[in-house]
């Protein structure tokens, strides 16, 4: 058995934000990352960051990753970084045990941070399970870091920010993008991002969904039908598109399995995409010691998961008596900007679905 | 199909990694994973559902949903997608849920 001080599930934006502001603190930790490579989701992502210059506004997300992975490979001694590493069974009293090279190994911890993310919704149509349908973000990954197309001709289903975004960086690939389709009767992402496909000549239905996929051994077309109020197909208004590709971008859900591995009570909150762990003002669950941040307690940006990472990383080694020198002020900071990253009408479900997850101190 | 330009990312020429894909000699490249380096090659079918073996590609290149699945090296249920591809390695496509190996 390993013993450590902190363990860090996920070496994505909130885990290594934790990490950093653990080391500023004084806390040692070990990081678990289940893919090859640190950074997570933002490896991937190549337009620039809205937000404010302490979320890295401006800055490519392929650059921010940079930024966070040097920012916890400045401190060798302090923080330990396991790749490869699949974190395959936890326990109540904070065993975790890892898979690494078919090797099993136990780790014993005082604390761990849950920073796994989330991952991509499925849409239910017959035939979606065809090669050549896959997440948006899948198809993000194949492109903008191993250099491959998904195919000539893609469909993109839905207009939430990943959509459009995702729907223009193929457009950057060389890809045709035939349409972008949506269920709900308005665009569900930023005007910024919506107004430049249009420009490119990317059509966005709205009121419309994919009726079903067509293909033997991989994806060749897909129909696709308008929608009623309800949400209902419209008889007589389907297409059928040629396709190699389809994108699905429906949202996300949280990775929460390794919370409901130990018990801690959890919610389906819809406006946070799912199963998301109760969680009082330090980002403390119902398990003692067990903290989480990121998408796996809701699903936002990854400007609000740095953050979120940042004031865990801090609180976490306060309560195991490593105080960073500035703690107030830091954490005052922190606070102030995860309420200016959900102010406003996008913030709103966010907001509200928070609410719904929040334990009052007393409670344990 | 690989992109050779593009606005903002650069994609150098790699070194060639040669592996065998069901019994053919292929290659990818470094940096590649597995699942990238086949579908570079056109190969989207990776793996099979457990009953009906509806052929299945990769989903959501992050390891969670396992529908890229393969034999790898013998060993099964090898998720390609977080993968690297390693020269020499042996790829199967895989037909049911696994057999034990040593």
């Amino acid at each position: 058995m390993i013993n450590k001080d902190l363990v860090i599930i996920g070496g994505g934006p909130a885990g290594l934000s934790a990490a950093k502001l653990a080391a500023e603190s004084g806390l040692s930790s070990l990081i678990v990352e289940r893919d090859f490579k640190l950074g997570g989701q933002l490896v991937k992502q190549t337009h620039m960051f809205f937000g404010s210059e302490k979320q890295y506004a401006k800055t490519r997300g392929i650059d921010i990753a940079k930024i966070l992975v040097d920012d916890v490979l400045k401190y060798p001694e302090m923080v330990e970084v396991m790749t490869d590493t699949t974190v395959v069974g936890l326990y109540e009293d904070k065993v975790i045990t890892l898979l690494h090279n078919d090797e099993y190994i136990k780790v014993q911890s005082k604390a761990i941070i849950i920073a796994t993310g989330a991952s991509e919704k499925v849409l239910a149509f017959p035939n979606n399970d065809l090669p050549g349908i896959y997440g948006a973000g899948a198809v993000q990954t194949l492109m903008n870091v191993n250099g491959v197309l998904p195919g000539n001709d893609v469909v993109m289903v839905g207009s939430g920010n990943i959509g459009l975004i995702v729907s223009y960086q193929l457009m950057q690939a060389g890809v045709n993008v035939k349409c972008v389709i949506e269920a709900s009767s308005s665009i569900g992402g930023y005007k910024v991002h919506a107004s430049k496909l249009k420009r490119l000549g990317v059509d966005i239905l709205t009121s419309h969904s994919v009726k079903r996929a067509n293909g033997t051994e991989a994806l060749e077309s897909i129909v696709i039908s308008k929608l009623d109020e309800n949400w209902d197909y419209i008889e007589g208004t389907e297409k059928t598109i040629e396709v190699d590709s389809l994108c699905i971008s429906v949202g996300l859900s949280p990775l929460s399995s390794l919370l409901s591995m130990i018990g801690v009570d959890m919610k389906y909150v819809s406006s946070l995409g799912g199963l998301v762990p109760y969680i009082d003002s330090h980002h403390e669950t119902s398990v003692k010691d067990v903290y989480v941040a990121g998408d796996v307690c809701g699903v936002e940006e990854a400007s609000s998961a740095i953050v979120e990472g940042y004031l865990t990383g801090l609180i976490v080694a306060s309560s195991l008596g490593f105080k960073h020198e500035n703690y107030d002020e830091l954490y005052r900071d922190f606070k102030a900007q995860l309420e200016n990253l959900r102010s406003g009408p996008f913030g709103e479900k966010t907001r509200e679905g928070l609410q719904e997850i929040a334990r009052n101190h007393d409670v344990k | 199909m690989r992109i050779t330009e593009h606005p903002i990312l650069t994609f150098e020429k790699k070194a060639k990694l040669q592996f065998v894909f069901d019994g053919n000699e292929v290659y990818g490249y470094e940096g590649d994973t597995i699942a990238s380096a086949l579908h570079a090659m056109g190969v989207k079918k990776l793996s099979h559902s457990i009953h009906l073996k509806r052929p299945r590609g990769f989903y959501c290149a992050i390891g969670n949903c396992a529908s890229c699945n393969m034999i790898v090296d013998e060993k099964p249920n090898v998720r390609t997608c977080v993968t690297l591809l390693k020269e020499g390695m042996v790829v199967k496509t895989q037909l049911n849920k696994g057999d034990l190996y040593d």
